[in-house]
Formats: C-alpha cells, sequence, structure tokens
C-alpha cells in the first residue's frame, strides 16, 4: 500500500536533529568554514551524549536492531529512513560538521553491510564507550579514484601469526584522522589479497587506531566542507588479525564476490549522500525563500508557466527538483530497509541529488547577486560544501554508468 | 509509515490495463494518428475494463470509491498505450469526476449514474480557452445569474468530442471565481465549431465551443447553490495529466533503450556508447523522480493534506519538462528514424509537448 506518512518515530529523531542544527551547528558554521582543521569538539561531545542518553536511538549507524515501536507492531525495520532523515537535518545545519558527527559513518556501513555478527558486536560496539569514536572508509588511492579495481594496496597473510599484512597508500580518507588520531576509531582499508585476480581479489579490512604501521601523513586543503578532515593514510607492514577481513578470505577466480561485496556498501551509502545533499538544497531554498520575501518577493504558485515571473519559475523549478530527489531517496532506503536490491534506486537517487544541489547552489547566488556571492550570508559556503556530493561515494558520471547498465541489462564488460 | 508498492488490487487493475494498453491501443495509435480517429471499438474495451467505474461509490451505480492514487496508476499505464486513446477512453471522467468530487447529493444521484451503467459515450467538459495567458483561475468565459438561471458567455477550445456529447460540464468565472455548471444536451446558444487541427493528439477530436448566452437552471451549478471549491477539481486534472505524461515518457524511454539495445554502430551496439547510455540513464532517473512525485501528490489529494495542491502544481510542472526531455531524448537515440513516421517517438513527441498547454483534459 503506498503511503508517504512519516512515521512519528522519525519526526520525533528529526526534531531533535533540527534543534542541534539550529544550536549547535549554523552558530560556529562560518568559523569552523574559516578555521580549516580545526575540530568542533563542542558539537562532536554533545552528539556522542546524545546519542548515549537516548540509548542509541540517535545513532548514525544503522543497525538489524528493532527498535521497541518496531517489535511492538511488527512493523517492518525503518532503521535507513530515520537515518537519512537524520543525515538530511544535520547537512541542513551544516553539511561539514555532519561529517564530524560520531558514532558510526561508511566505515561502520561497511561492517554492517559485509560482517559477521561477532564484527558487528565487535566494532560496531567501540562507539557506545565513553568517549565519542569515529570510522572512515579508506579506499581511493593516488592512481585509483572511480576505477576501484586499479587499487594496489595489498594484504597478505603471515600464516605463522595468522595477521594480514597490509601495504600501500590511501588517499582522500573522510575523517581519517578523527578515526585514528582524534579517537579511539577504525578505518576500513580495501586491498587485494591476490593482485593477479584483479577485482575478485579485493577485500576490506578493519584496521582499528594506535595498529602500527598504519599512519594519518597529510591532510588535504578543499573547497568546502573544510571542518571535516580528508585524510592521506599509508600504511607500511602494518599487521591486522586474521578475523578483521570483512568477506571470505578465498579467492574464487572467475568470480568477483568480493568485489560485489564492496560495491553493496554503496547500494547503502550513496542514499546517505544524496540525503546529505538534500539537506544543503533545502537550506539553500529556505534562505532564498527568505531572502527573496525581505525584498517582497513572494512566490506564487498554481499560476500557469506564462504568468509567473522568472525567478518566480526558477523558483519552482528548484523546489519540483529537490523534492522529486528527495522521494528518490526515500523509495532507495524504504527498499534497503525491506532488503530490496536497490543499486538501480541507490545510484537514482544520488546522481539526481547531487546534480540538484549543484544546480540549485549555484542557481540561488545567481538569484540574489552581489548579495549571494558574499561571504555575510552562508549560502557562497554551501555552494561550495554541495559539490562533494556530486563527487563522493561515487561521482555523477559512475552513478549514471550503474544506471545505464541497470536499466540495459549489461555488465560491466558491455558498458564500459 | 512510507511504502512504495502498489496494494494487490492496484496491480491487479496496473497489470489489465497495461496488457490493454499495448496489445490495443499502441497496436492502433499509429493508423489513429494518421486517420485522426481512434476506432470506437478499441475506445470501448477500454471502457469495459472499468476504471471509472470502480471509482464510483455503490449509491451512485459504480463499485468502488475514488482513490485519486489508484486513479494516477491507472492513468500513467493507459496513457503509456497512446495519448490521444487514453483521453478518449476516460473521456466520461471529465463530466462524472467533478460531480463526484465537488456536486451535491442530488447532483451525483441524477447524473452520475446514467453515465457509468452505459456503454462508453462521450461526456465532456469545456474549460480552456484561446489565450496565451489561459488560466483556470481566471476564465475569460462568464456565468451570471440571471432569475433562476445562470447564463453563460464565451468560447472555449479543446473540448473533446463536443458535437456527440451526452453532457458537458463548463467552467466560467463567476464574480471572480471559477466555477463549473453542468450543460444538459442539446442546450441553445450552444455553438460548435470546426474540429481543431493540433501540433498533435489527432486521434482526439478537439472542438472550440461557443457560448451564446446559453441559459441553464440554477441546480445545475455543481455544489447547487454555494458552488463548489475549484482546488479539488484543478489538484485531479494536475495530478492526472502529470501520470498521463509519466506513462508516455516510459513509452519513449523503452522503446528508444531497446532500439538502442538492437542498432549497431561502430562494431558495438548503440546503447553500449557512453553518449546514448547516459542519456538513457538520465531519461530513466527522471521518469521515477516525477512518478514519486505524482504518487505522492494523489497520496496527499486522497489523506486531505493541506498541501495537495501544492504538490499536484509541482507535479505537472515537473511532468511537462519531463515529457519534452525524455521524448526529445527518444527521438535523439533513434537519430534519422526517430523523425520518421513508422516509429512512434515523433508521435510520442508532439503529444509530450502538449502538457505544457493542456489543461483539465483527464481527470482522476
Amino acid at each position: 500500500m503506498i503511503d508517504f506518512d512519516k512515521p512519528e518515530a522519525i519526526q520525533q529523531v528529526q526534531n531533535l536533529v533540527e534543534t542541534v542544527a539550529v544550536n549547535m551547528m549554523r552558530p560556529v558554521s562560518r568559523y569552523f568554514d574559516d578555521h580549516e582543521h580545526e575540530i568542533p569538539w563542542d558539537y562532536i561531545n554533545f552528539m556522542h551524549q546524545a546519542t548515549k542518553a537516548m540509548g542509541g536511538a540517535a545513532s548514525m549507524a544503522p543497525t538489524d536492531k528493532k527498535s521497541k515501536d518496531e517489535k511492538k507492531d511488527k512493523r517492518p525495520p525503518i532503521g535507513y529512513q530515520r537515518l537519512v532523515h537524520m543525515v538530511e537535518m544535520l547537512a541542513w545545519g551544516d553539511a561539514g560538521m555532519y561529517l564530524c558527527t560520531p558514532g558510526g559513518m561508511l566505515g561502520s556501513a561497511a561492517v554492517s553491510a559485509a560482517g559477521t555478527p561477532e564484527q558487528k558486536k565487535k566494532f560496531l560496539s567501540k562507539f557506545r564507550g565513553d568517549k565519542p569514536v569515529f570510522d572512515a572508509m579508506a579506499m581511493t588511492e593516488p592512481q585509483a579514484g572511480s576505477d576501484t579495481s586499479a587499487i594496489r594496496a595489498t594484504a597478505v597473510l603471515d600464516k605463522e601469526t595468522n595477521e594480514w599484512i597490509l601495504n600501500g597508500e590511501k588517499i582522500f580518507v573522510t575523517a581519517g584522522h578523527k578515526a585514528l588520531i582524534d579517537s579511539d576509531g577504525f578505518i576500513i582499508v580495501w586491498a587485494t589479497i591476490d593482485p593477479s585476480a584483479g577485482r575478485a581479489g579485493m577485500r576490506s579490512f578493519v584496521v582499528e587506531a594506535g595498529t602500527p604501521g598504519c599512519t594519518v601523513t597529510k591532510l588535504e586543503y578543499k573547497l568546502g566542507i573544510r571542518v571535516s578532515d580528508t585524510a592521506s593514510i599509508l600504511l607500511q607492514d602494518c599487521r591486522v588479525p586474521f578475523e578483521n577481513i570483512l568477506g571470505s578470505p578465498e579467492v574464487e577466480k572467475r568470480t568477483t564476490k568480493g568485489f560485489k561485496g564492496a560495491m553493496a556498501t554503496f547500494d547503502a551509502t550513496r542514499p546517505i549522500v544524496a540525503a546529505q545533499a538534500i539537506g544543503i538544497a533545502r537550506a539553500t531554498l529556505e534562505l532564498l525563500k527568505e531572502e527573496l520575501e525581505k525584498n517582497g518577493v513572494v512566490i506564487r504558485y498554481g499560476l500557469p508557466r506564462q504568468k509567473l515571473t522568472n525567478i518566480e519559475r526558477e523558483f519552482i523549478d528548484m523546489e519540483m527538483m529537490l523534492h522529486s530527489a528527495w522521494l528518490l531517496v526515500l523509495k532507495a532506503v524504504w527498499m534497503a530497509d525491506n532488503h530490496i536490491h536497490n543499486p538501480r534506486e541507490a545510484s537514482m537517487s544520488k546522481l539526481r541529488a547531487g546534480d540538484v544541489v549543484v544546480k540549485i547552489t549555484q542557481k540561488a547566488i545567481e538569484i540574489l547577486g552581489p548579495l549571494g556571492y558574499s561571504r555575510e550570508l552562508l549560502l557562497e559556503k554551501w555552494f561550495r560544501d554541495s559539490k562533494i556530493t556530486d563527487l563522493y561515494e561515487g561521482t555523477g558520471q559512475i552513478n549514471r554508468l550503474v544506471v545505464a547498465r541497470n536499466v540495459l541489462g549489461y555488465r560491466g564488460s558491455q558498458l564500459r | 509509515m512510507y511504502s512504495f508498492s502498489p496494494n494487490e488490487e492496484q496491480k491487479m487493475l496496473i497489470d489489465a490495463i497495461q496488457r490493454y494498453a499495448l496489445d490495443d491501443l499502441r497496436a492502433a495509435a499509429h493508423d489513429a494518428d494518421e486517420e485522426n480517429e481512434f476506432p470506437l471499438e478499441v475506445i470501448e474495451k477500454g471502457w469495459e475494463l472499468g476504471y471509472l467505474q470502480a471509482s464510483i461509490p455503490e449509491t451512485y451505480d459504480g463499485f468502488g470509491e475514488r482513490s485519486a492514487l489508484t486513479g494516477v496508476l491507472a492513468a500513467e499505464e493507459i496513457a503509456y498505450g497512446d495519448l490521444a486513446g487514453a483521453m478518449a477512453v476516460m473521456v466520461p471522467g471529465l463530466y462524472v469526476m467533478p460531480i463526484l468530487i465537488a456536486g451535491n447529493e442530488e447532483q451525483k444521484k441524477t447524473f452520475i449514474p446514467p453515465v457509468i451503467e452505459e456503454e462508453w459515450r462521450p461526456y465532456t467538459s469545456a474549460l480552456m480557452e484561446n489565450s496565451f495567458d489561459f488560466d483556470p483561475n481566471d476564465l475569460h468565459t462568464t456565468a451570471m445569474i440571471d432569475g433562476d438561471s445562470y447564463v453563460i458567455s464565451g468560447e472555449k477550445i479543446y473540448v473533446p468530442f463536443a458535437p456527440d456529447s451526452e453532457g458537458m460540464i463548463v467552467y466560467a468565472n463567476l464574480d471572480g471565481v471559477t466555477q463549473g455548471f453542468i450543460i444538459p444536451k442539446g442546450q441553445e446558444g450552444l455553438e460548435v465549431g470546426e474540429r481543431q487541427k493540433n501540433l498533435g493528439l489527432n486521434a482526439l477530436p478537439l472542438y472550440p465551443v461557443k457560448f451564446n448566452n446559453v441559459r441553464i437552471p440554477k441546480e445545475n451549478r455543481i455544489g447547487g447553490e454555494e458552488g463548489h471549491k475549484i482546488e479539488p477539481i484543478i489538484d485531479a486534472s494536475r495530478v492526472a495529466m502529470a501520470a498521463m505524461a509519466v506513462g508516455l515518457s516510459r513509452a519513449a524511454f523503452e522503446y528508444s533503450r531497446d532500439y538502442a539495445k538492437e542498432r549497431d554502430v561502430f562494431g558495438v551496439k548503440v546503447a553500449q556508447k557512453q553518449a546514448i547510455a547516459f542519456m538513457i540513464a538520465e531519461m530513466a532517473t527522471e521518469i521515477e523522480a516525477i512518478r514519486m512525485l505524482v504518487w505522492e501528490a494523489a497520496w496527499m489529494i486522497d489523506n486531505d493534506k493541506p498541501e495537495s495542491s501544492k504538490q499536484a502544481y509541482l507535479a505537472i510542472t515537473g511532468a511537462m519538462d519531463m515529457a519534452m526531455m525524455v521524448t526529445d531524448r527518444a527521438v535523439q537515440i533513434l537519430g534519422g528514424h526517430g523523425y520518421i513516421r513508422e516509429h512512434p517517438v515523433e508521435l510520442w513527441m508532439r503529444n509530450g509537448r502538449g502538457f505544457a498547454s493542456f489543461s483539465g483534459l483527464a481527470i482522476v
């Protein structure tokens, strides 16, 4: 039965998060953008305490555990649906600070998607301690971005000690510094256990903070999301226990099961990035509307297009694009929650949300003229922040490839 | 609780309509467009699927109840076959649905059953007017009260099946407010002009109609003496048109996708080229996004949400652009072949452009 009613449990969490966004993010947004690499500890500690106080109800990591409501009514799980509402609201507050939220981000998404029950228990429980803890995903290498099959980092099993030895260089690790240096967290490292096997040899490994041989070598200076650290990480004979591998240690030539496991993580994370884009876009449209109204321009709905002013047309089109993108996000996570295979919907939501937020932030600056370009408003920051959503977790083009292959019924080899 | 899955009844309805849309409407669409006429037996077969009848409660001789959501699912599917054919099948709804949505009890009992009980007969409505800034909330056609009657004057266009229609609803400006009036067959002062020729929709007979002081009894104002709100009717029309735009776009998308998988170019299929594959991915994404917008707007209508008017407006706004984006690309993917009338994509492109101009040509 098609239904667009937001569950009460989601509304409640969303209201709480809105308070945080309004009071703890917006007031310091400009400060942290100006002071790159400074860490917003007030926000981080608050979020950690709030999550604990609510018994994990505000946790960013979706779990298999059902909430009380879900158990009581035998209702289907809504973990990812709740999560995208939270992310959307946090990104509405500040898209960079949202990336500094402790308690499980992309790394734990990978553990959730591909880990065994023991691994989930061991690594996800880290977030429930006294201090805030971060995780991160280390996939990209200097020579391997979208083409993840070009990854060169290696993992070799030392049979005597039963440890994996990791070697390689990772870049663009979002929150890598927070996961390894500022907290007792972990990163997920993508490496090959058989360089001759191509994608079939690709696996992911949990590397915990403090593991010898794993060092943060650099923090990037970026166009936007400046408060979020983007780290380079060097792995030199970095040893992790055998059981830190996610997925099977066996390489079955001719199958790319291991690699597909990696890609399955994206089905969960892409709608989350899309939600981040939606939050920035909504903030932008709200600000634009406010500024226009201050100047006596009120958007009229319901008129034929020929009767609208140019600003009204632009605004209504942007609102339409934004809302339709949000509905794609909701559908993708509803599928994830209900264990319906969703790579097409996940990529659709991300490519549309990425397009929409970039268009909206660009257009809003244009409409507000000199006002829009000024640093007096946060708009120019949101314009810079927004672009990342069209890049990480699969560029807009990679997501077009995924959707195209899906609707055409092509394998990777048929549509490169 | 969010859900994106139609219920079992809706799934069965979609299946039934899809079969009809492909086997009957689509099969007849090309010749119908060339010959400016849809075969009556195809229209009758569509009517027998009983979608409209299922939107009408038993009290008025139907066997269900109105659901805008089920309505948009049906409208998408039927327009997936052919737009002109879909509008022809649904044309009695132009007369019945406004009465069901906004009429008083007596009007419903009087005017709905004769339409529902019978086989397909043309009923119609007259909303659009011949001016570039046509606005359903600011009509030039007027209604004036005169004793026990309303007197309607003005000129309408895009009135389907006007000469043969068994009944008509005309929308007119009554003291600045748009109101619907039920016009019985053969009313004096009603002058049907010559059939229109348009960019598309050739198979749907559309006419200009002049109202030369047409006098109708007072009780024929929809809603009776107090009249009615116009928004629910406009909203119902907007979501219906938007859903039909989704259906038409889906048809063009699927056809060009399948063509691209067959067509050889430089030793591969043309769909294997990213320039084409990316267009196809964007078309699929656009259609899915607008479909969700339409579903939500229809759901809001069914649940009396205060934002439903705005949402219906956003849905049709997005849908008219989608129809153009998708059908234009469908023609482009077929290349020169897309321009030839042997392939249906040029017809979908001509019909698709209409959504920016059409108002009130279908109601759910």
